[in-house]
C-alpha cells in the first residue's frame, strides 16, 4: 500500500460549496450549540449533502480529552475502566462518525470483545460507532433506509444520552451525546415520525436553478479533484474565518439576551403553525439564540426567529398528507399572516 | 458492432481510461453478449469480482473466516468486496436492496450493474445515481461476439494525458444546458458528463474537449437519464400560450369530497385489515422467526442440524471463559457441544399495499375523485405505518401499472393527482394485474393487500369485446384466485348505491366491502353511523 499524502484524504472544504444557504446556516448553528439537536438535510440526490457534512470536522474546534479514551471523556477520572484512557488530556478534533447502512447492532452498540475473550479469557467491551461519536457528530446518509432496529436503537440513544449493554455477561454504560445529522432523499422513502422528532432543524436542498452555479458546482467540484493539495491551499482562508466565527460565536451564546418578546413571537408561532409539543419551541429559540451569535448580535430579534424558523418547525408540523403546499409554504403563510 | 454494443466497449474504455466514472449501468441480458463484452475489460482496472444480489453481509464487509479462526485459536477475519479495490459485477442488479446498493458505489470501486432489463423493475436510485456510464447491450449481435478488441495502447496513452485535458467553459455550459433541458436535476450527473467528456478526449489523444466527446458524454450519460423529451417547437409555442384550464379531476380535490371520504373510512382501517390478516396467519407482523434475516435476536443454545446457521461468534463466546477449565493446549480452543449457539432473526414482512383503482367513465369524474381523496386517506396511514404502496388504474381496454411499489408518499400522490378518467371497466384486468404485483411482492418476501376502488359495473372481459355477463365472470374468477392465493383484501365501493353485485364480488375475494356514500353534505354522518 503506498502512504497518500494527508491532503488526498482531506475533504471537500465547507466554503467551497456552492449555494445551499439554509443547510450551511443549519450545520454551522449545531456548532455553535450542539444542544439544538441533529440536522436532517432532505433532497434530490447530487445536491452536496454528503460534501458539507464531511466538510465540517474542518470548521469544528478540536475539544479536549483524555488521551487515548474510547469514549473521549473530558477527563481522566471520567473516562471508563475500559476505554483505554491515558491521564494526559490532549487535544483532538470534534469527532464525526459515519453510520453505513447495513451496520449491525454490535458495531454501533459495542459488544464483547471476542479476540481477548477467546485469548486472555476476559470479559472485555469492545466499544462501537456510539462511543466513538460522543462528544461528536453522528452522520447517517441515506437516514431513510435506515433498519428499522437499528433506528430504535438510535431513539433511544438520543433520548437519554446514554448507551448501556447488556448481554454477554456485560454491563456497560456509557455517554453517547452527539449531533445527529441524516440526508436522504424523500423520493425513495419517508422517515419514521418519531426519528424525525429527534432532529433539531430539517432543511431541503434542491440543485441550484441557473446554468452558471450549476457549471461553477461542476468546475469547483472538478478542480478539487485533479489538484487537491492547491484547493484546499485556495479555500483554507475562508474555512479559517468560518471556523473562527464558530468560536467567536460559542463565546459569546451565553451572553446572548432572550427578550420577553422572543418568547412570545416563538410561542405565537408555533402555535400558529400547530407545532406539536414543545421541543419546536425550544429548538426555535436555541437556534435563534446561536444565530445571533454567530452573526454578532447581542440578543434575539423577530428576524432570527423568522430566519430560522422554518428549519426549526417544518417537520414537526402535524403532517397533512393532503396539502400540496407542503410544510414550508405553511410556515412562510404563518410568518406572513403573524408578523407582515 | 452493433450501436448498443460499441457504446457499452466505449464505456468500458472510458471507465478504464478514468476509474473515477465509478461505473457503468449496463443493461441486457446475462449471456455471450455480456460475457464478450467483459472480456474487454483492461486489465489496468482491478480483477472482477462477482456480487450476487442476495450474497451475505459477509461478502460486503468481511467476517469471520471460521475455519481459519478454529485452526489458529485466534480470531481471522477475511476481507469483503468492499475492503479491497475491485471492478464489482453486480448481476441482476436491480434485485439489490436499497440499503446495500447505495453503499456499492463510490470510494475507489468500479461497479458494473447488469440489469437485465426483463422485469419492471430499475436499478435502485441510490446506485444508479453513481454509475455515470449507461449502455444498453439487448440488441447486441452475433457479430458483436467476434468485434475487434480495444485499443490498449490508446487507453494507457488516455491516462497518461487525463490530468493535461481541458475542458472549456463554453462546453461545460453545453452540457448544463442540456441537462436541464433533458431534467435531469441531479448535479452529480452533470460531474459525470463532464468526466466522460474529458475521459473521451483523452482516449482520442486530444488535449481539449470539443464537439465529439460532448456527443459521447451525451449519448452514454445524459441521454438514457433523461426525465422528459426536448420539447419540440409546436409544445414550446404551446407553453408560452395561456394554459387552457385544469380539468377539474386532475386538480385539488375539493374539501367537501375529501371531508366526505373521511367522514366514511373508518379509522384505524389499516390496523384491521392487518388484524384480519394475521388471523390468516399472515399480514402486518407477521413475523418470522428463523436464521435468514431481519432483527438479530439473541443466539440460542442448540444442535447443529440442517436449517440451521451456527452462530459462531456467540459459540466462541460461549466457550471463551471456559478454556481455561477445559486446560487445551495453549492457542487452541476447546468447543464442546454445550457451546453451540444458533443463529434468530426476527423479520417483519414489509407490506405492500396495492390500490387498484376504477378510472373508467362510468366511475364519472366526481366519484373517481372521491375514490382518490379515499386513496389518499389511506395512504396518509400507511405512511405512518411505513407501508409500500402501488397504484394500479383499470379503464379502457386493461388494467396497468401506473405506479410501481414505492414507499414515497410523495410520488404516490402526484401520480395519483395526474390519473385521467374515462372509457370502459375492465375490472378483471385490473384485479389481474393487482393480483400480478401482489404475487411479485410476495416473491421478494413483502406481504400484499389488495385494495380494490371501483362501482363494479364491470363490462370489459379479459379477452373479446364488451359484454356484461362475461366481463362480471371473469371478475369473478380473478377474485377467488386472490382469495385462493390468500392475499388479503379491502373492496370499496364508489357507486351511487351499495352494489349487490360488488358485495358477492367482495365475499368472493374473501375480501372486505365498504360502500362509499354519495358525498352529501347532510347524508354524510348518517352514513358514518351506519358502518
Amino acid at each position: 500500500m503506498t502512504v497518500q499524502p494527508v491532503s488526498a484524504t482531506r475533504p471537500f472544504p465547507f466554503s467551497a460549496i456552492v449555494g445551499q444557504e439554509e443547510m450551511k446556516r443549519a450545520l454551522l448553528l449545531t456548532a455553535v450549540d450542539p444542544s439544538i439537536g441533529g440536522v436532517l438535510v432532505f433532497g434530490d440526490r447530487g445536491t452536496g449533502k454528503s460534501t458539507a457534512v464531511r466538510a465540517l470536522p474542518a470548521l469544528l474546534p478540536p475539544i479536549e480529552a483524555a488521551e487515548g479514551c474510547a469514549v473521549s471523556s473530558p477527563t481522566a477520572a471520567e473516562a471508563p475502566a475500559w476505554s483505554g484512557a491515558g491521564r494526559r488530556v490532549v487535544k483532538k478534533p470534534t469527532p464525526v462518525v459515519d453510520l453505513p447502512l447495513g451496520t449491525t447492532e454490535d458495531r454501533v452498540t459495542g459488544a464483547l470483545d471476542v479476540e481477548r475473550a477467546l485469548t486472555k479469557g476476559e470479559t472485555a467491551f469492545r466499544p462501537g460507532l456510539l462511543a466513538q461519536a460522543n462528544r461528536g457528530y453522528l452522520y447517517i446518509d441515506e437516514v431513510n433506509l435506515l433498519e428499522d432496529h437499528i433506528v430504535d436503537l438510535l431513539l433511544d440513544v438520543a433520548q437519554s444520552g446514554e448507551n448501556a449493554v447488556e448481554r454477554d455477561g456485560l454491563s456497560v454504560r456509557h455517554p453517547a451525546r452527539f449531533v445527529l445529522v441524516g440526508s436522504g432523499n424523500p423520493e425513495e422513502g419517508e422517515l419514521r415520525p418519531q426519528l424525525l422528532d429527534r432532529f433539531g432543524l430539517s432543511v431541503e436542498v434542491a440543485s441550484p436553478p441557473t446554468i452558471e452555479e450549476r457549471v461553477e458546482v461542476v468546475r469547483r467540484r472538478d478542480a478539487f479533484e485533479r489538484d487537491r493539495a492547491a484547493f484546499l491551499r485556495k479555500w483554507s482562508a475562508r474555512d479559517g474565518k468560518a471556523r473562527a466565527g464558530v468560536m467567536r460565536a460559542r463565546a459569546a451564546l451565553g451572553g446572548i439576551g432572550t427578550p420577553d418578546e422572543a418568547l412570545r413571537d416563538g410561542a405565537a408561532l408555533c402555535l400558529h403553525v400547530g407545532a406539536d409539543g414543545l421541543r419546536g419551541e425550544l429548538t426555535l429559540l436555541r437556534a435563534a439564540r446561536a444565530l445571533a451569535a454567530l452573526e454578532g448580535e447581542a440578543r434575539i430579534t423577530r428576524a432570527h426567529i423568522r430566519t430560522i424558523a422554518p428549519s426549526a418547525l417544518r417537520h414537526r408540523l402535524r403532517r397533512d398528507p393532503l396539502d400540496e403546499a407542503g410544510s414550508t409554504a405553511r410556515i412562510e403563510r404563518a410568518l406572513t399572516e403573524l408578523w407582515g | 458492432m452493433t450501436p448498443g454494443f460499441a457504446r457499452a466497449a466505449l464505456a468500458l474504455d472510458l471507465l478504464a481510461v478514468d476509474p473515477g466514472l465509478s461505473g457503468l449501468h449496463l443493461r441486457g441480458p446475462a449471456g455471450p453478449a455480456r460475457d464478450a463484452l467483459l472480456a474487454r475489460l483492461d486489465p489496468a482496472l482491478p480483477p472482477l469480482r462477482r456480487l450476487a444480489p442476495t450474497a451475505p453481509e459477509d461478502a460486503l464487509t468481511g467476517g469471520l473466516d471460521a475455519a481459519a479462526t478454529l485452526r489458529s485459536g485466534r480470531m481471522v477475519w477475511t476481507q469483503g468486496a468492499l475492503g479491497a479495490p475491485a471492478t464489482l459485477l453486480l448481476p441482476m442488479a436491480e434485485r439489490t436492496p436499497p440499503a446495500r446498493a447505495a453503499r456499492l458505489a463510490g470510494r475507489g470501486r468500479t461497479v458494473i450493474a447488469g440489469d437485465e432489463g426483463t422485469e419492471e423493475e430499475a436499478l435502485p436510485p441510490g446506485l444508479a445515481a453513481r454509475l455515470a456510464l449507461f449502455a444498453d447491450i439487448s440488441g447486441a449481435a452475433r457479430g458483436d461476439l467476434s468485434a475487434e478488441g480495444p485499443d490498449r495502447a490508446a487507453i494507457a496513452a488516455g491516462r497518461a494525458l487525463l490530468r493535461s485535458v481541458t475542458v472549456p467553459d463554453k462546453a461545460l455550459a453545453e452540457l448544463a444546458e442540456l441537462a436541464a433541458t433533458l431534467g435531469i436535476d441531479d448535479l452529480r450527473r452533470l460531474g459525470h458528463a463532464h468526466r466522460a467528456a474529458r475521459a473521451h478526449a483523452a482516449l482520442r489523444a486530444r488535449g481539449e474537449v470539443g464537439a465529439p466527446d460532448l456527443e459521447v458524454a451525451a449519448a452514454l450519460v445524459l441521454g438514457p437519464r433523461a426525465r422528459r423529451l426536448p420539447p419540440s417547437e409546436e409544445e414550446e409555442q404551446a407553453e408560452r400560450a395561456p394554459p387552457p384550464e385544469a380539468p377539474s379531476e386532475g386538480g385539488p380535490m375539493p374539501d367537501t369530497v375529501l371531508d366526505a371520504a373521511r367522514a366514511v373510512l373508518p379509522p384505524g382501517l389499516l390496523a384491521g385489515l392487518a388484524l384480519r390478516g394475521a388471523a390468516r396467519g399472515e399480514g402486518r407482523g407477521a413475523r418470522r422467526k428463523g436464521g435468514a434475516r431481519g432483527r438479530p435476536l439473541p443466539a440460542r443454545p442448540g444442535r447443529i442440524a440442517p436449517g440451521e446457521r451456527l452462530d459462531l461468534v456467540a459459540t466462541l463466546r460461549a466457550a471463551a471463559p471456559l478454556q481455561r477449565l477445559r486446560g487445551g493446549p495453549p492457542g487452541q480452543v476447546r468447543i464442546l457441544p454445550e457451546d453451540v449457539r444458533l443463529r434468530r432473526h426476527e423479520s417483519r414482512s414489509d407490506r405492500l399495499l396495492i390500490f387498484a383503482v376504477d378510472a373508467s367513465g362510468s366511475a364519472a369524474a366526481a366519484r373517481l375523485a372521491e375514490a382518490k381523496g379515499a386513496v389518499e386517506l389511506i395512504l396518509a396511514e400507511s405512511y405512518a405505518a411505513r407501508d409500500h404502496v402501488a397504484l394500479v388504474a383499470f379503464r379502457g381496454e386493461g388494467g396497468e401499472t401506473v405506479l410501481p411499489p414505492t414507499r414515497s408518499l410523495v410520488r404516490a400522490r402526484r401520480t395519483l393527482a395526474g390519473l385521467p378518467g374515462g372509457g370502459g371497466t375492465p375490472l378483471a384486468a385490473g384485479l389481474a394485474e393487482a393480483l400480478a404485483l401482489a404475487r411479485a411482492a410476495r416473491g421478494r418476501g413483502m406481504t400484499p393487500v389488495i385494495a380494490l376502488l371501483t362501482d363494479g359495473r364491470a363490462n370489459v372481459p379479459l379477452e373479446g369485446p364488451p359484454d356484461r355477463v362475461r366481463a362480471a365472470e371473469d371478475a369473478a374468477r380473478l377474485a377467488r384466485l386472490i382469495a385462493g392465493d390468500r392475499i388479503a383484501a379491502l373492496v370499496c365501493d364508489s357507486g351511487l348505491r351499495p352494489s349487490t353485485q360488488l358485495r358477492a364480488l367482495a365475499a368472493a375475494m374473501g375480501a372486505r366491502y365498504l360502500p362509499l356514500p354519495r358525498a352529501e353534505p347532510g347524508a354524510l354522518p348518517a352514513a358514518a353511523k351506519t358502518l
